[in-house]
Parts: C-alpha cells; structure tokens; sequence
C-alpha cells in the first residue's frame, strides 16, 4: 500500500518548520505506525536526506517516549493506546496523513517531531516523590491499604508520562498528568505527609512553567493512552484548596 | 523545603543547560489565603466556581420571581422585593445590597475567566495545522464566547428592563406592562432566546465544571447539571414565549 504523509520538518528549536509531503511506497496493514516512519526514514537516508526525528523507545506502549499529533489527535486514532501501538491497517491510503508534533510554549520543538518535554520532570521535581527513611524492605503487610485506595492510586500510576494530555489541551494545561501524579502518591497512606504540600508546588510549578490553567473540557482523558479519569483532576483541585487554606 | 528543592536552586547556573525546555522562574510564594488562591490557576478556577455559584443562586431566585406573572402580579412581586427588610436597609435597600453582591461576582468571575483565557493563548502560540472537531462537549467549548454574548445581554436587559429606556413601554414598578410590550415583538424575544440558550450551555458545563473546581465529583453530577440548566432555560424561556403567543397580554 501507499501512503501520503504530510510531517513537520523543522531543523532545530529556533528555526522555522513547516508541513512537507510524503510519499511511502510497500507499507503493509500490519506493519507499526513508527515501522512506517522507519520505512520513510531508510529511503531519506538512501536519497542523502535527513531522517525524520521522531521519538520513541519500548514501541509497546510502556515508556511515554512516543507520541505525534496525528491529523490532529494526540497518540492518533485508537482509544486508550499511543502512538506506537497503532497499526498501518488502522489509516486510509486514500487520505493524506498529517504528522505534527506536541504543540505547547513548554514543550518546545527540538527537531522534526521531538518536543523537549523536561517540563514534566520539573513538575515531578517539585513534589512527586515520598519522603521516606530507606533501608531493608518494609514487610509486604506492614502497612495495609484499603482496596479502594489501591485501586485509585493504580489506575493514576498507569500515568506515563507522554505529555499527550498537554497536546491535546485547548489550554495547553497539564493537569491531568500532574493529578495523576499527586492521585497515585495522595491516595496511598505513605503519600499523606506531603499530600497537600505536594499538590500545591506540583500545580505551581506546571504554572510557573507556562502551562495553561483547566478548563475540564476533557480533551485529555479522550487521548490519554492510559485512561487516566477526570475525577484524578477533581482530586487535585481538592488538594491544592486544602493546602491553600491551611497555609501549607 | 524539602531535600530536592535546595540543591536544585544551588545547581542552577552551574550546569550546561542542554535543553530548550523552559526554567522554573524564581519568584516568592504568595502569601495568604486570598494571594495565594489569586496566584494559582487551581485557585481562580475556584474564584470562578463560587462566584458562578452566587451569579446561579441569584437566576434561579429571579427566574422563579418571573414566574409570578403566570401565577400572580409581578408589579406587587417587585414591590415586595423592595419592601423586603425595609426597616432595617430602607426601601429598596435590598435589592442594592444583592446588586452590589452581583456586581462584584460579576467581575470577579470575568477578570478569573479572562486572565485565565490570555494564559491558555499564551501556553499554545502555534497551533496545529489540522485539528478535528474538539472531542469535549459543546458546552466546554462555548464557554468564553458563551460568556460573551451573556455578558452583553445583561446589559441590553438591563437597559431594557431594568432602566426601561430601551423597553417600549419603560415605565418604572409597571413590570407586568414592560414584559408584555417587550415580548410581543419576535425580535426581542428573539434576542432573549439567544442570550438564555447561551445561558443553558453555560450553566451546563459551569455547574458540572465548578463542583470539579472545587474538588468534589459527584457521579450523576453530568445529568443533574443538565436537568438544572435545562429547567433555567425553560423557566426563564416561559415569559417571553407566554407573551409572544398571547397567554400573557
Ligand atoms: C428571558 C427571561 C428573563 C426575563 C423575563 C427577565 C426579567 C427581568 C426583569 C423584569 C428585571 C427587572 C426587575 C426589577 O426591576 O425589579 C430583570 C432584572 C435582571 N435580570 Fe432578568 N430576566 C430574564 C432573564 C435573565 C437572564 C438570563 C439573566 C442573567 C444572565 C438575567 C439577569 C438579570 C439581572 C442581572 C437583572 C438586574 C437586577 C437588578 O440589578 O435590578 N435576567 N430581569
Ligand atoms: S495523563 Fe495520560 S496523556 Fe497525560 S502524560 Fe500521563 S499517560 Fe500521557
Ligand atoms: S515507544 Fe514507549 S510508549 Fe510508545
């Protein structure tokens, strides 16, 4: 099969991209999504051209590298999957297929469709974490946790952090993904200590850092590949209105 | 405060920043309740949800003061309003003091919804070149505009019915007359349909959204918040309608 691609190329971080059209001859339907890319990328190659940067790393779905805008839906087409998890089977030849990057003032271009999204590691810096002494491990029943409050924790621990919520946002906001950080540790009994500390400078910073505020349109959980709720978001206002009150 | 938040300040500077992403700027933590909730997003979303919680108290108040034209007499219904504690804020004192609360709900709401809006332009300078219809609903989406165009109805309706210089009849305390000269134009019912159903969709996803704002996700809150918008829409649709096809005269 062919496909008609239409990727952004942009060299570096300051210079100016744009959409440039593709053709990719001998794509089969059950070959990947960054399979096909491969494919492109090897004829470029060949002709003394520059392969498209794209990132990627486990391709099954785990690590949060991967991630384009795909005719402008975040991970593309496929509930709850990211963009390596997509198959060429699921795209119609017949239609040109348009490849952008994450678009937000946070997560700025580093070439092609590669965004710099260190931005989350700044937000996980600035509260993602227990503090807890260190040594032999705890025993396995030392520290019940109630059913409920496990299951709410691992459905927002499934968070991998690809940033598509950010992509998706009309906001540019990151909420989702930072409520899904301070849902998984909150929720837990050895996250109570810094809870609403937590959520306070976790919010102030992805504020600081130029990502915009929630709206709660719900664009985000519609792509997360992870299914991460809107209730996590609620979970974190709850937070942030605690700390401000207490003065936390 | 914390292990990781030292080292990481003193580190700034020192090391070869490799990447375009952006710094954390240094700036003081708010102080207080108030500074603190104005200098988060978190916070003003939250402004917005109880100042739209007032603006909704108050239409709900006012659609059901509507309805007493169907089942009794609005002029004397304006008329107890304003005599209501009279004896301690004079008459018509009450009606200025819930004013004053609207007023500054009002602007509180707007001012939130505005910087909030500029911040969110500011996080998406360049856009996608295709993007599909937005997934949310279309409530979500209409929010600002939505807001717009009911922030300019307020102040045609109150010019229309409150100062009664654009209403074709206009005459203070006869608020039976004014409606009905009002609404047995198409165009002004018109007008006021476009301003309610924008209202709907507000209050919709305003209602829905606010209890989030505020940490509480209540399950079934999606349906109520449509049967309560749905019942706002309709009440306040029922005058103009009555009058336009001549059930009220
Ligand atoms: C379509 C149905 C509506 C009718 C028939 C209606 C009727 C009226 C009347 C008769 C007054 C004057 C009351 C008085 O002088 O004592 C009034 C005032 C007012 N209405 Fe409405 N209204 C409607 C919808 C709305 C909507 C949708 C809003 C809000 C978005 C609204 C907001 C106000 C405000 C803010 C005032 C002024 C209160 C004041 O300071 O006196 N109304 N309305
Ligand atoms: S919340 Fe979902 S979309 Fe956002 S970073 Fe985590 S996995 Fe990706
Ligand atoms: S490459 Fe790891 S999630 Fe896609």
């Amino acid at each position: 099969m062919k496909y008609t691609l239409r990727v952004w190329r942009q060299t570096g971080p300051t210079a100016t991209g744009s959409l440039v059209e593709y053709e990719v001859d001998d794509v089969t339907p059950d070959m990947s999504f960054l399979e096909m890319l491969d494919v492109l990328n090897e004829r470029l190659q060949l002709a003394g051209d520059a392969p498209v940067a794209f990132d990627h790393d486990c391709r099954e779905g785990i690590c949060g590298a991967c991630g384009v805008m795909i005719d402008g839906v975040a991970h593309g087409p496929g509930k709850a999957t990211t963009t390596c998890q997509l198959h060429m089977r699921q795209f119609d030849p017949a239609r040109p297929i348009v490849i952008e990057p994450w678009r937000a003032a946070p997560f700025p271009v580093v070439r092609d469709l590669v965004v710099d999204r260190s931005a989350l590691d700044r937000v996980i810096e600035a509260g993602g974490y227990i503090s807890t002494r260190t040594g032999a491990a705890p025993d396995a029943h030392a520290l019940p946790v109630a059913k409920p409050d496990a299951d709410t924790a691992f459905e927002a621990a499934a968070c991998i952090g690809c940033g598509a919520c950010v992509a998706a946002c009309p906001n540019g906001s990151s909420m989702l993904f930072t409520a899904a950080k301070t849902t998984h540790l909150g929720a837990l009994p050895q996250g109570q200590p810094e809870r609403f500390t937590r959520a306070r400078t976790m919010v102030e910073t992805q504020d600081d850092l130029g990502f915009g505020g929630c709206t709660l349109t719900g664009e985000c959980t519609a792509v997360c590949p992870k299914g991460i709720p809107l209730s996590t978001i609620a979970r974190l206002n709850h937070d942030v209105l605690t700390a401000a009150m207490r003065g936390d | 405060m914390y292990w990781t938040t030292r080292p990481r300040r003193s580190y700034r500077g020192r090391m070869a920043v490799t990447s375009p992403a952006p710094v954390r700027p240094e700036k003081p933590v708010a102080q207080g309740f108030p500074r603190r909730l104005w200098a988060s997003t978190v916070g003003k979303k939250a402004v917005m949800a109880v100042t739209g919680a007032i603006l909704f108290g108050y239409l709900l108040a006012h659609m059901i003061g509507n309805l007493t034209i169907f089942f009794g007499d609005i002029d004397g219904y304006g008329v107890f309003l304003r005599r209501l504690l009279a004896p301690v804020l004079g008459y018509g004192g009450l009606v200025w003091v819930i004013r004053a609360v609207l007023v500054l709900a009002v602007v509180l709401h707007m001012t939130a919804a505005i910087q909030l809006a500029r911040r969110s332009a500011r996080a998406r300078p360049v856009g996608y070149a295709k993007r599909p219809r937005a997934q949310g609903g279309y409530a979500a989406r209409t929010m600002r505009w939505g807001g717009v165009i009911i922030a300019l109805f307020v102040g045609y309706h109150l010019l229309d019915l409150t100062a009664g210089v654009l209403n074709p009849h206009g005459v203070d305390g006869q608020i039976h007359a004014n409606v009905v000269a009002d609404f047995r134009h198409w165009y002004v019912v018109a007008a006021y349909t476009l301003a309610v159903v924008a209202l709907g969709f507000h209050l919709r996803h305003g209602l829905w959204s606010g209890l989030r704002s505020l940490g509480r996700a209540p399950s079934r809150s999606a349906a109520a918040a449509l049967v309560v918008a749905l019942v706002i829409t309709i009440g306040f649709l029922s005058v103009p309608y009555a009058v336009l096809f001549g059930i009220v005269r």
